[in-house]
């Protein structure tokens, strides 16, 4: 065998160790279609309750008394999840079928179960947060809780998740001081960082 | 450069083996037909390496039943784990002169 053969050995074993342990399909594409939804979210909750974002205040969702705002805001964000959802999913299947990799295999299972743990322990804890009144600071659990998920989720698929994790773990840790913001901080964070990593992924890996 | 290249592991020679054990070395346990797909091999042809791997005892097999099918894993050994490193050390080596 010459050098060139030992080189290629090598590189061999390193996309199969890559290959058989990373979900390695996931899209660009999802990140940015998953961004624009968000975008869509927060302005609708703007829009239509005519919030003015860059003011203090302008989450009232504090008390149980702003009933049809909390039910807009559900629904709101239930529409946003499930069409974010949906379009990854199938921007990420595509990815999939163009690399000629499995979509559904033990890979994915794992990325997804990695980073359900965080998050639904997150969402759990929103929801304790609102029960005793402290509404103001659900933004920053929610964006603290869904880095830390991202984090967690990075062993199992591209690495550059891990800086996304971090960037929405420290983005929340100021939201937390910053009460009152929090359309702002959503609008970045599940927004403005997810078309950035989304647009940097997809230049990276798939152009 | 006889010395380096008897640092070589005879049982890595073939692709298939070495694949195998560059699988197992970053997955804790992973069944039959995973190996078939990623290594895109014939079951006999897998068997065969598998077999020789076992028989080095670089490779540990468990059979279990997942429902009424029959289903096998592989894992690495300690010593599987180890000859893998110093082979990839001995190529690495074999590059650098």
């Amino acid at each position: 065998m010459n050098d060139k053969e030992h080189l290629q050995t090598l590189t061999e074993i390193r996309s199969l160790m890559e290959k058989s342990s990373r979900f390695l399909s996931l899209s660009g594409l999802s990140g940015i279609s998953a961004g624009v939804c968000a975008c869509v979210g927060v302005m609708a909750v703007i829009i239509y309750w005519d919030i003015p974002l860059f003011e203090h205040d302008h989450l009232p969702f504090v008390e149980l008394d702003y009933f049809p705002f909390i039910k807009f805001l559900v629904i709101d964000a239930f529409l946003v999840l499930v069409s974010a959802l949906v379009l990854s999913i199938y921007f990420t299947k595509r990815k999939a079928q163009k690399q000629g990799l499995p979509f559904w295999d033990k890979s994915a299972i794992r990325l997804i179960i990695n980073l359900f743990i965080p998050l639904v322990a997150g969402g759990v804890f929103s929801f304790a947060i609102f029960y005793h009144h402290l509404g103001g600071l659900i933004p920053a659990t929610t964006l603290i809780f869904y880095g830390m998920a991202l984090l967690n989720a990075s062993k199992y698929t591209l690495h550059d998740i891990r800086a996304l994790g971090i960037a929405e773990i420290i983005l929340g840790l100021f939201s937390a001081f910053l009460v009152g913001y929090g359309l702002l901080f959503w609008l970045i964070g599940f927004g403005v960082l997810h078309i950035i990593y989304g647009g940097i992924m997809y230049f990276k890996y798939e152009k | 450069m006889k010395d380096l290249l008897d640092n070589l592991d005879k049982a890595f020679e073939s692709r298939v083996r070495l694949g195998i054990m560059a699988i197992l070395m970053v997955n804790e346990q992973v069944d039959f037909t995973q190996l078939k797909e990623l290594l895109d091999v014939t079951d006999g042809n897998l068997a065969s390496h598998l077999k020789q791997l076992e028989a080095s005892s670089y490779v540990a097999v468990s059979k279990q039943f997942v429902g009424r099918k029959p289903n096998t894993t592989y894992t690495a050994t300690a010593e599987g784990k180890l000859a893998f490193h110093n082979h990839l050390k001995a190529i690495e080596n074999l590059l650098k002169n």
